[in-house]
């Protein structure tokens, strides 16, 4: 009994230690820099055995969700999207600027005349759930080169409507970046219809990305101004997107 | 010294330099796979099977619910519901309890940070990963796995099996000579985890990944969709803890010690009659 207590005990003190031990590490910058080292091989490795024009699944309609979830912000209540909203975004007009050689404003009709693609895909969400909708958009990569990239450009920037978290220096507005095969993959789009109706204001009215092969919150809602740039060290808190700057991968095909 | 004397004690070499580093390594990492998994899976305390979620139906999900005016921890598991207050969905110490799937002290970090648990997750894997391939491909070519783990003709006969579950199961353990290699019970156990589950859990852990299903789209088939794949992962990852609490449970009691040194040092006691005395 004595050596079962004396386990006991030291399998709890070992415990605890352990526990201290790795909240520590976990706040501790270098410790998490060398975690990140993995994420980089990790985009690395999957990007040497991916097709980088691979689909992702498409599925059957009766495959489709009936209880899609939304997440994130699901009502902006900024004033500018307020009041585009209120006239059903007959003022809205998508800006695509930045690196290009013809920067574009178009309104919502203009967007619905692009090259478009329908597809009916699987949504996963960073959290673990998954859920499965039908998105018809305007094809990205056919809306970049109307504007005309220019060489020096390596990254699209969404800049959103929503603000996710309300900061004095403006870092809580939500955006998100992709590289350029990402953005000229085939089922990279600019959602403006789900399930063959315009697209609700919870999943991101009047136009949402759609990333397929990434994760959920790579999606950006309420797009509002792509911008294509040659970094992304000074949009945000420089890590390329809202959830990115607070830890995620930037690429989160993972 | 007289016949009360305990037997001879001789040690013999026991695990090589390779699967001791690799085991070693391989408790730092699926330890905190485990703690980290925990993590991820608080982030949506809930399990499906299927491609998509079916949110109103979990086969299992843990959560908080105001009973009577108090919060409770409720574990569902398909229609069945248990209290699992100070467990699972509502815990923490007495006063500052919070809804959480597992505890603070199963998780890393023991708070909930979902961004933090993927970054130790995906690191440890790759370790996890490279450790297993080098063990696997040194056990392959070096004979270890043929030699040490596959069981002999004679151990898979019905009643020598039957012998070896009932001696282990009154904590009888060889001695002498039967102790210098794997019991049947041990190399099935160990063959199962090293070749089916572990691999599994790879497998099921690389259907996470978006990505990934763009690349190989039939390996989430073979589990039934992304959803089963996740449910399919936290089961195999149910089995090594239960592996891993038999396995020290073994160890401390069949000699702790002398297990211990084993894996450290690589030798091993084994007890020899003197044909002499």
């Amino acid at each position: 009994m004595n050596r079962r207590r004396w386990l006991a005990a030291a399998g709890a003190t070992l415990g605890s230690a352990w526990l201290a031990a790795c909240d520590r590490l976990n706040n501790d910058p270098r410790f998490t820099s060398m975690l990140q080292g993995g994420e980089g091989l990790t985009r690395r490795a999957q990007r040497l055995v991916t097709d980088r024009r691979a689909l992702a699944r498409e599925f059957s309609p009766s495959d489709i969700s009936a209880d899609f979830k939304a997440n994130g912000t699901t009502r902006p209540q900024d004033e500018d999207y307020v009041a585009l909203l209120a006239n059903n975004f007959a003022d809205y007009r998508l800006v695509v600027d930045g690196l290009v050689e013809r920067p574009l404003e178009l309104s919502m009709a203009a967007v619905r005349a692009q090259p478009s693609r329908t597809q009916i895909t699987r949504h996963d969400c960073v959290e673990g759930w998954s859920s499965i909708g039908k998105w018809k958009g305007a094809r990205l990569g056919p809306l970049l080169d109307r504007a005309g990239l220019k060489p020096g450009a390596r990254y699209i920037v969404f800049h959103c409507a929503d603000t996710l978290e309300q900061t004095l220096d403006g870092s809580g507005q939500y955006y998100e970046s992709i590289d350029l095969i990402d953005a000229y993959h085939p089922q990279t789009i600019l959602a403006y219809e789900m399930n063959d109706a315009t697209l609700p204001v919870r999943y991101g009215a009047p136009l949402r990305l759609r990333v397929e092969r990434q994760l959920g919150y790579k999606h950006a809602k309420y797009v509002m101004r792509i911008e294509a740039v040659d970094r992304l060290d000074q949009i945000g808190r420089g890590r390329g997107g809202f959830w990115p700057d607070r830890g995620y991968e930037w690429y989160a095909g993972i | 010294m007289g016949d009360k004397t305990r037997p001879a004690r001789m040690l013999i070499r026991r695990h090589s330099l390779v699967t001791r580093i690799t085991h070693w390594v391989n408790v730092l990492a699926v330890s905190l796979l485990l703690m980290s998994g925990l993590q991820i899976f608080n982030a949506h305390p809930a399990l499906y099977w299927g491609q998509a979620s079916t949110f109103a139906d979990p086969w299992i999900s843990m959560t908080k619910e105001e009973i009577g005016g108090e919060p409770r921890g409720i574990t569902t598991i398909g229609s069945a519901r248990f209290d699992t207050t100070g467990l699972f969905g509502w815990s923490g110490k007495e006063g500052m309890r919070e809804q959480r799937g597992f505890p603070a002290w199963a998780t890393v970090p023991s708070w909930r940070d979902l961004a933090s648990g993927r970054r130790w997750h995906f690191f440890f894997a790759w370790l996890f990963v490279i450790n297993g391939l080098v063990y696997l491909a040194w056990s392959l070519v070096g004979g270890h796995l043929r030699r040490d783990l596959l069981p002999t003709r004679e151990q898979l006969k019905g009643r020598h099996i039957l012998h070896e579950i009932v001696t282990h199961a009154q904590l009888r353990f060889p001695k002498g000579e039967a102790a210098r290699t794997y019991n049947v019970i041990q190399k099935s156990t160990y063959l199962a985890m090293i070749l089916l589950v572990l691999p599994i859990m790879v497998l099921t852990g690389l259907c996470m990944s978006p990505g990934f299903n763009a690349t190989v789209p039939w390996l989430i088939d073979i589990f039934g969709g992304r959803q089963s794949a996740r449910t399919i992962h936290f089961i195999s990852a149910g089995l090594i803890v239960l592996f891993v609490l038999t396995h020290v449970a073994l160890v401390i009691v069949s000699g702790f010690w002398n297990n211990m040194r084993s894996m450290v040092t690589g030798r091993y006691a084994i007890e020899v009659e003197e044909k002499s005395a």
